[in-house]
């Protein structure tokens, strides 16, 4: 048995208006193209043109003002079934608040139809004046001729990448043109041109759709695009989180007895959070316990960039640093970050290269040359420095996080056990 | 779970086991828009789900995940408040059609733009608020790493099971700061299951009507039975109405769905002392320095227990009778207006209530150990 796509010849617009027109030859066109009318998707907009969910036997989806071709290409993301339609029906408001969507889905070339009723103006609230209302053109917001011209939708549909695009008057029998549209593989947008009667007439009298179109300077036409519709490109997916992480085993020992906060601050690329992320491991497979975070400017390539650590031999709940107990500082960006710090300290121990200024604070300072193994490697030098000196973990559990990793060859490790060598 | 990986420690950040966790739950999607604090998690969600997408802004991204949802997929993405604000209207749509979906919403400091990388604990009361007509929409919030990787699939089962956007409320110390954990020590994480409307019932399929408050569902992809989703106060078909006494039924049911049901999905932590009087509130990421400050506290002789709601919207019942039991009870969270609190009681706090906020800085164990001491 053949399900007609609409349940009634009476539909529930004003007299005349021109959005009973695109209703029915929706209708006659996807019977037409033999669809049933459970294999139509029909998403429509807030304004008069969507109220027509309850005369419809497809499926309705029925949104808010404007996103209706952006709900549509969710669901067309989800299907990539041919036998399905998505077909959106949205006003020139809704064309104008959700110009995003209809650039984005011409752009992904989905598959789906949008179906812009352009009658000039928003019906729903009163008639006035929307971005695709012509110049001249007058409405209940500019009684004396819109100022401004209209989007050309259409244009924008096209160069955005849809694959099919038509502007329409919306007289007559014009089920074929939206067959075409219907039927094309990727993304089509229909602009229907029309007039609603009861403000557009009204406002404009002696005035006719076609001389408005001619006016306008948007005409009728067809545009095409040749590409290929979307397709769901999979990728590299489904890898388990979990599974990539790396197991940090237990091979070195530490001496803490108490947690530990410290510092790390230096210069953008010049290896700080690296250098956080060794001592990190490092802690972890000397049976510490640690958290990890890093902050920096926005613009990650210059500037400061600085690590927060906590270490301890128990679990770690709160992971903030007011003051920390120690802190390690490789260059001028650096300390100036932390300069409120190390000023605060009470005690602890500040590691800072010798070319920097020393500020007063009541920690222990120790001052070496950490630039000396070029800037690039100063915060990682200054974290074998840092563990030497405090013995908090040892040297060697820094070397295996770098071996295991395989950052060897991108360090000079050479010249870092070298400078190592010489330190009393 | 992962048995030969017993105690041994990794370091890792709770976005990657929040992802994880809704991955292994059943979610099919992951749309993203780029924010600080949520970055990592769109990372995370780009490798791991099947199905990710680029949306070009946060409206189309609530409207894309519904999109999918309408079609029988579980979507979740990630945001901040700038991001969050845009979905409103979307989440209103969501919720009124009834679609399961999860937003993970990564707190940092307001308003506005505010600081990007600035934790803070300041939604509390938009989410409240966020529905037009006042209705809750779940928020569940983690308060640990191992909340990020159980709450997680259990949002998304709560998104499935009643029909509704769920928001896991997060902020940006807990999901960008990296950890040593034990992930052997993580419970397994079971598929969600989808019920659907029985196909072979040859009856009419009214979309939104209920069966223990929530309607079954069929997504608008399959051809047997006609399906109408709709935003606007509609029937139990799903036609627009205006506030006829079937519609206004439907739009009542949406509350109730959620409140009726409550007792399915709510979770808090509760370390209680014998003899203590005085409680300690805090949820998020405020809970680690309750957890240190308790500690330090008990140590000292100290008698005080700790509740740790993690279901915060709806409110469950059982946190007032716990909060009342006590003679003291010093709230912790980080914004200026104590917006938990408010959520309970309004502007009139009972008197033995105390407040410890913050703004742009956590609050650290030692300002509730203060407060407690006081
Ligand atoms: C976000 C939002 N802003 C405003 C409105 C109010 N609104 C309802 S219908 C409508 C205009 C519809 O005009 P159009 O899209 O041209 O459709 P028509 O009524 O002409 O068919 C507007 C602005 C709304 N529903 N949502
Ligand atoms: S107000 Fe205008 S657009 Fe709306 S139904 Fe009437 S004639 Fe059509």
């Amino acid at each position: 048995m053949k399900v007609p796509f609409l349940n009634t010849d009476t539909l529930p617009y004003c007299k005349g208006c021109g959005h009973s027109l695109i209703a029915k030859n929706t209708a006659k066109a996807l019977e037409k193209l033999n669809y049933q009318p459970l294999d139509v998707i029909m998403v429509t907009d807030i304004g008069c043109h969507g109220i027509i969910d309850k005369c419809l036997n497809t499926h309705t989806v029925h949104g808010l003002h404007g996103r209706s071709t952006a709900l549509g290409a969710g669901i067309s993301f989800a299907t990539d079934d041919p036998g399905k339609k998505i077909i959106v029906f949205i006003g020139d408001g809704g064309s104008t608040i959700g110009l995003q969507h209809i650039m984005e889905a011409s752009r992904l070339n989905l598959n789906m139809t949008v179906v812009v009723h352009n009658n000039y103006l928003y019906g729903m609230t009163g008639g006035q004046t929307s971005g695709l209302t012509p110049t001249g053109f007058n409405t209940t917001t500019s009684f004396d001729g819109n100022p401004f011209e209209g989007y050309d939708i259409c244009a924008l549909s096209h160069t955005a990448g849809a694959a099919y695009v038509s502007r329409i008057m919306g007289i007559c029998d014009f089920s074929d043109n939206l067959a075409i549209a219907f039927s094309t593989k990727g993304f089509s947008l229909v602009e229907v041109l029309e007039i609603c009667p009861s403000y557009g007439m009204k406002l404009n009298p002696r005035r006719k759709l076609a001389e408005i179109v001619e006016s306008s300077g948007r005409k009728p036409g067809e545009w095409t695009n040749n590409r290929e519709p979307y397709e769901l490109h999979q990728g590299q997916k489904n890898q388990d989180l979990l599974a990539t992480l790396p197991l940090i085993k237990k091979g070195f020992k530490s001496y803490l007895k108490k947690p530990l906060s410290m510092v790390v601050s230096g210069s953008a690329g010049e290896g700080v959070q690296l250098s956080a992320g060794l001592i990190s491991k490092a802690a972890i497979s000397s049976g510490l316990h640690i958290s990890q975070k890093g902050s920096y400017p926005v613009t990650v390539g210059v500037g400061f960039s600085t690590a927060e650590l906590n270490l301890s031999p128990g679990h770690i709940n709160f992971h903030g640093i007011n003051v920390p107990d120690m802190i390690i500082v490789t260059s001028q960006d650096g300390l100036a970050h932390n300069r409120k710090r190390i000023e605060a300290m009470k005690s602890g121990k500040v590691f800072i290269d010798s070319s920097l200024e020393v500020p007063q604070t009541g920690a222990d300072v120790i001052r070496y040359d950490f630039r000396s193994v070029g800037e690039r490697n100063a915060s990682v030098f200054a974290v074998f420095f840092w563990a030497l000196k405090s013995g908090i973990i040892s040297t060697e559990s820094l070397f295996k996080v770098i071996q295991d990793e395989g950052k060897g060859d991108k360090l000079p490790m050479d010249k870092i056990k070298d400078a190592l060598s010489k330190v009393k | 779970m992962q048995e030969n990986k017993k105690g041994m420690q990794t370091l890792t950040d709770a976005s990657r086991l929040i992802i994880e966790s809704m991955a292994r739950a059943g979610a099919d999607a992951f749309i993203g828009y780029p924010i600080t604090p949520a970055n990592l998690l769109y990372l995370y969600g780009s490798q791991r789900m099947p199905l990710m997408l680029a949306a070009p802004d946060e409206i189309t991204t609530l409207q894309w995940m519904s999109g999918l949802a309408a079609a029988g997929k579980i979507p979740v993405t990630a945001t901040s408040f700038p991001g969050y604000a845009l979905m409103i209207e979307s989440i209103n749509m969501a919720y009124m059609m009834e679609l399961p979906m999860v937003i993970v919403l990564v707190q940092r400091l307001g308003p506005a733009t505010g600081t990007a990388t600035c934790g803070a604990q300041g939604d509390l009361s938009l989410l409240r608020g966020q529905i037009s007509g006042g209705h809750p929409l779940p928020v569940l919030c983690t308060s640990s790493f191992r909340d990020c990787w159980t709450l997680p699939a259990k949002a998304l089962e709560l998104a499935v099971n009643l029909r509704t956007p769920v928001v896991l409320l997060t902020s940006k110390e807990m999901v960008m700061t990296s950890k040593s954990f034990d992930i052997s020590v993580l419970p397994e994480i079971e598929k969600v299951e989808r019920k659907y409307y029985d196909m072979k019932c040859d009856g009419k399929y009214k979309p939104y009507k209920p069966t223990d408050w929530v309607p079954d569902f069929l997504p608008v992809t399959q051809s047997k039975h006609q399906v109408r989703i709709n935003a606007s106060t509609h029937d139990q078909l799903g036609l627009l109405q205006h506030s006829t006494e079937e519609a206004m039924n439907n739009t009542r049911r949406l509350e109730e769905k959620i409140v009726k049901r409550a007792h399915e999905y709510t979770w808090y932590e509760l370390d209680e002392m014998q003899e203590a009087n005085t409680l300690v509130v805090a949820y998020g990421i405020t809970t680690a320095a309750a957890k240190d400050a308790l500690g330090q506290l008990r140590a000292e002789g100290e008698k005080v227990s700790l509740l740790i709601p993690k279901t915060l919207i709806p409110v469950p019942e059982v946190y007032a009778e716990i909060m009342d039991s006590y003679s003291k009870v010093v709230v912790a969270e980080e914004n200026i207006n104590n917006q938990f609190s408010e959520l309970l009681y309004g502007v009139r706090k009972p008197r033995n209530h105390r407040f410890v906020g913050s703004m742009g800085k956590m609050i650290t164990p030692q300002q509730i150990i203060e407060e407690v001491k006081a």
